[in-house]
């Protein structure tokens, strides 16, 4: 784990209360999300999106973008705006950030974010 | 003075007459409540329309599209239109008009726009058959019954009128003459030297130029209707005639009722439009204001603004005469004069520029003392209209070196530019609407920041169209004035428009983003510039879109090659050339969509839209559909949708040609072309036009004489009529001409601008893309084929390649570690067919969608 990867995922961290911490699940093979896209896991019930950019770091969030009622953002757009990473919802291009999980048109949304990690080639997240 | 009825009886409801009425209303919105009772009376058979570009009408045009009344603004309480209504005597003592059906109209103030009547030189056989004036819709609708029948035609009358009257008979395309009195062309604006390059100009279009010709008389010909004889003897036959030689005022009812008249004709108003009885305005072309007539519409228009404020009571605005700067397009060729083109002032002196290889000519008039600008004449090229016009108006001060005014700018240098700051906010950039540089100033303030919202919002620029540039000029320069940025900038990871990242992307030969970003670019990219470079990189290479290095970048319809809908669910639209379909293939589409419980839908580009598939079905789906023979419509890209189509000569018995099977040819051609936004076409087999062609990007009409090709048409937002860009063309030609105005549309719009909007805001307009398209003036047209060309030799269908591409199937699953579905996906019946389940409905069935909530 990078140091990037790990400052993510105290990033991700913080953002969640002690409660909500959760167990660690292998999800699927690294080679499964292709670079700057997303794939979204069923783990528990929740829907979660991960996200792989080209440095391979990655990032997990809901899938649930209440702006449409819809669960899309895996299928979004990722890129960076003023330099903070973001993924774009599909349906009306509403901007996550995928560090915070906030809603980059309002922030008064906010997404959960999970703490996700490389272990051998293989992508885990805490829910 | 408005607290009694005040009945107003205005007498002429062209141009002028219907300006005077949209000032009167603009300043009492209700008329009954300001006490006023107004009649308006034309003696045309419809209301005002726009006489300017009434040439347009030869080039498909339509009497609706020429109209300048929005509909239902006479229908206003306060208000009357009569049409066919001619008056035939005005008594100023009983302050009474009367019509000629012997109707009286009290009046208290009365109103004359009665205009102009075309002149015409009293010939002997004037009145023959096929002998025309060109001034009202019904003249030329005359014109072209007569044209069906005739090979050539004459114009009379060189000046600006008669130029725009050749145009048209060219458009008929007819052999066509223009006999001039004078010894050159438009006598009245140009000067020697530049009629000399305009008539070279106008010969190379392929017209007839005559000067100094004095027809004495027309007679049977021999080997065409008409024979004219001119004074030496000398003679020209032709089919038919059109008098365009200059224009005379409508004073009749003037004079007759004892009002002054200017010297040269005209009724004689003071400097608020007033005649010499004081109860009655006379403003427009029947108007003579110190003895000076005003054949242009901003006069006119000036004329009707005073006369409106006078009427309510306002002293303060005066007419104070008119510029009678021009500038215009006469068959392609730019023509324009400003101020004293002529050079009559006295101790003025002159520069001149001659290009004899491209035909131009320009030339500057300055004050004795060399400090200010008089006047100019430009042919040929006018791109320094605008600067020019505005330095003789505002008198503003030359540069230290006039002459580069008008020379060509050398490699590397500006050309000494107006500088719009210099301009006063009063300075009057439009003068056919009256539009000041202090109003673009506030437009730009408001938010209009674009060409095309500023035309909306101002109307500058849009009667004309020759202030266009300097009213580009002044709005950039105010963006700058508030901070704003004035770039095309993609994002904010592209300092580059889309022109010139297309430009980039083909130059440099880049086929990735990563690619285009490492060498252009900054940062990760976004949902802006990504999906732009996708399209930009498949215009040009056409690779798979979801090949491992582009997939990324694709927006999510293309990401999974169907319509997103609102649940997360897709939709798949099989493509159906024309809309043509075998009864196999409906069945087989049924068949499907029953086994998915899909919703169906026909759609309105004809073909057939199914609903409510999931990601993990749309490879299925899509392999059942390909054994049935279909391949992917495109209904998610922005590229070509559908080529709609009527049955055509096939079936239909008013058909003139085969319409289905150039849509069919067409539709297969151009499929999965990538464009900065979605295309439509249309292919009409006649003139009935059942496909609706001229609603679409590309439009095509079956005439007996071959297709008519219309282009930047739209439905949608904001409707707008496709324009005919070139007649007559065989099957080939026709296909040709497309290839390159969809290339050079996609290399040169921005993102997510249909052709409509590109249209609007291409400067040059129609005129430009006719000679870029059909001329070839960019000398691109190879390029453009070649292109295009590449793009159809690279095609495949997107659901095959997808579907025999393990990698790519494999992404099509709504988890990457379960095979269960997305329980939010809920659908309930309607009709007969499932539509998405609303939240309440979710919430009622007691689906717990699996989602985490917000907090």
């Amino acid at each position: 784990m990078s140091q990037g990867q790990q400052a993510a995922a105290l990033d991700a961290a913080m953002n969640q209360s002690a409660s909500q911490l959760g167990a660690w699940h292998p999800v699927c093979a690294l080679e499964d999300i292709w670079p700057n896209m997303g794939v979204c896991a069923l783990v528990e019930g929740r829907q979660i999106a991960i996200f792989r950019l080209q440095d391979n770091q990655l990032y997990a969030l809901d899938n649930y973008d209440p702006h449409s009622d819809a669960n899309v953002l895996s299928r979004g757009i990722v890129g960076d705006l003023s330099g903070e990473r973001v993924v774009a919802s599909p349906i009306y291009k509403h901007h996550y950030q995928l560090r915070t999980g906030v809603c980059v048109e309002d922030a008064s949304i906010s997404l959960k974010t999970y703490s996700v990690e490389l272990r051998d080639d293989t992508v885990w997240v805490q829910v | 003075m408005m607290n009694q009825l005040t009945r107003i009886v205005i007498v002429g409801n062209g141009m002028v007459g219907h300006y005077f009425m949209q000032e009167l209303v603009k300043r009492h919105p209700d008329l009954h409540a300001a006490q006023l009772q107004v009649t308006v009376l034309g003696e045309e058979p419809r209301p005002a329309y726009d006489r300017v570009h009434l040439s347009s009408f030869f080039s498909g045009s339509t009497a609706e599209d020429l109209s300048l009344v929005e509909p239902g603004f006479y229908d206003r309480p306060g208000l009357e239109l009569r049409l066919n209504a001619r008056v035939s005597q005005i008594d100023r003592h009983q302050h009474t008009v009367t019509l000629t059906d012997n109707t009286v109209l009290p009046y208290d103030k009365l109103v004359l726009a009665t205009g102009s009547f075309p002149f015409v030189p009293s010939v002997a056989g004037r009145d023959r058959d096929n002998c025309f004036v060109y001034r009202t819709i019904e003249d030329l609708e005359a014109m072209t019954a007569a044209g069906k029948t005739a090979k050539s035609g004459v114009v009379v009358g060189g000046g600006l009128l008669g130029l725009e009257c050749a145009k048209a008979l060219k458009d008929m395309g007819l052999e066509t003459h223009v006999v001039e009195f004078a010894p050159r062309l438009m006598a009245v604006q140009v000067d020697e030297a530049g009629g000399k390059v305009l008539r070279s100009k106008i010969e190379e279009l392929g017209v007839h130029v005559h000067t100094s010709r004095n027809t004495t008389a027309i007679v049977d010909g021999a080997t065409a209707r008409h024979r004219m004889v001119f004074f030496d003897d000398t003679w020209l036959e032709t089919d038919m005639i059109v008098f365009s030689a200059g224009i005379r005022p409508r004073d009749e009812l003037a004079r007759e009722s004892g009002l002054a008249i200017g010297a040269r004709g005209g009724i004689a108003i003071d400097d608020f439009s007033r005649s010499s009885d004081h109860d009655i305005y006379a403003i427009g072309e029947c108007a003579s204001w110190h003895d000076e007539m005003y054949g242009l519409v901003a006069p006119g228009y000036d004329m009707a603004r005073t006369a409106c404020a006078h009427l309510s009571g306002e002293t303060t605005a005066t007419f104070q005469g008119a510029d009678m700067s021009t500038k215009l397009k006469l068959m392609g060729v730019d023509v324009a004069s400003v101020g004293d083109a002529h050079g009559k002032t006295p101790g003025c002196r002159s520069y001149q520029y001659t290009d004899e290889v491209r035909n131009i000519y320009k030339k500057i008039v300055v004050s004795e003392d060399g400090k200010k600008l008089l006047g100019a004449v430009l042919i040929g090229n006018a791109d320094e209209y605008g600067t020019l016009q505005q330095m003789t108006v505002n008198a503003m001060a030359l540069p230290e070196n006039p002459e580069f005014l008008i020379l060509p700018a050398s490699d590397g240098k500006e050309k000494p530019g107006l500088g719009v700051d210099a301009l006063p906010d009063t300075a009057v950039l439009c003068s056919c609407n009256n539009v000041s540089k202090g109003a673009i100033g506030e437009a730009v303030a408001a938010g209009n920041c674009s060409i095309g919202a500023i035309k909306s919002c101002t109307k500058a620029g849009t009667a004309c169209g020759g202030c266009v540039p300097l009213v580009t000029q002044v709005m950039k320069a105010q963006m700058v004035k508030l901070g704003m940025t004035v770039n095309n900038h993609l994002c904010e990871h592209f300092p580059y428009s889309r022109q010139e990242l297309y430009h980039l992307v083909r130059v440099e030969q880049i086929r990735t983003f990563d690619d285009l970003l490492h060498k252009h670019g900054k940062g990760l990219g976004c949902d802006i510039c990504k999906p732009t470079a996708a399209s930009i990189l498949a215009s040009v290479w056409n690779d798979f879109i979801l090949k491992k290095d582009l997939a990324s970048l694709q927006d999510s319809n293309d990401y999974f090659l169907g319509n997103i809908q609102k649940d997360g669910s897709y939709s798949v639209v099989p493509r159906m050339p024309g809309g043509e379909v075998t009864p196999d293939g409906l069945i087989a589409i049924g068949q499907i969509a029953k086994k998915y419980k899909l919703y169906t839908k026909v759609t309105g580009g004809a073909r057939v839209d199914m609903f409510g598939a999931r990601v993990e079905q749309l490879p299925n789906i899509w392999e059942e559909l390909i054994a049935a023979g279909f391949e992917s419509g495109h209904a998610y890209g922005k590229s070509l949708r559908t080529v709609k189509s009527c049955v055509g000569s096939t079936w239909c018995r008013y058909g003139v040609d085969d319409s289905i099977g150039l849509a069919v040819q067409l539709e297969n051609r151009y499929k999965g072309l990538r464009a900065p936004h979605k295309i439509k076409f249309g292919v009409s087999g006649c003139t009935r036009e059942c496909a609706e062609a001229q609603g679409k990007d590309v439009g095509l009409i079956a005439t007996e004489n071959g297709w008519n090709l219309y282009v930047c048409g739209n439905g949608g937002m904001k409707p707008r009529h496709a324009e005919l860009i070139a007649s007559d063309l065989t099957k080939e030609e026709a296909i040709r001409m497309i290839d390159r105005f969809l290339m050079f549309y996609i290399r040169t719009a921005d993102r997510l601008q249909r052709t409509s909007t590109w249209r609007d805001n291409l400067e040059g307009g129609l005129d430009y893309l006719r000679d870029v398209v059909i001329h070839d003036s960019l000398g691109l047209g190879a390029e453009l084929e070649a292109q295009m060309q590449h793009v159809v030799d690279h095609y495949q269908d997107e659901w095959k390649t997808a579907v025999n591409d393990p990698e790519v199937r494999k992404r099509f699953r709504s988890f990457v570690n379960s095979k269960a579905e997305d329980s939010n996906i809920v659908f309930v019946n309607e009709r007969e067919q499932i539509r998405p389940a609303t939240v309440e409905e979710k919430k009622q069935a007691k689906v717990i969608p699996i989602l985490a909530t917000t907090e």
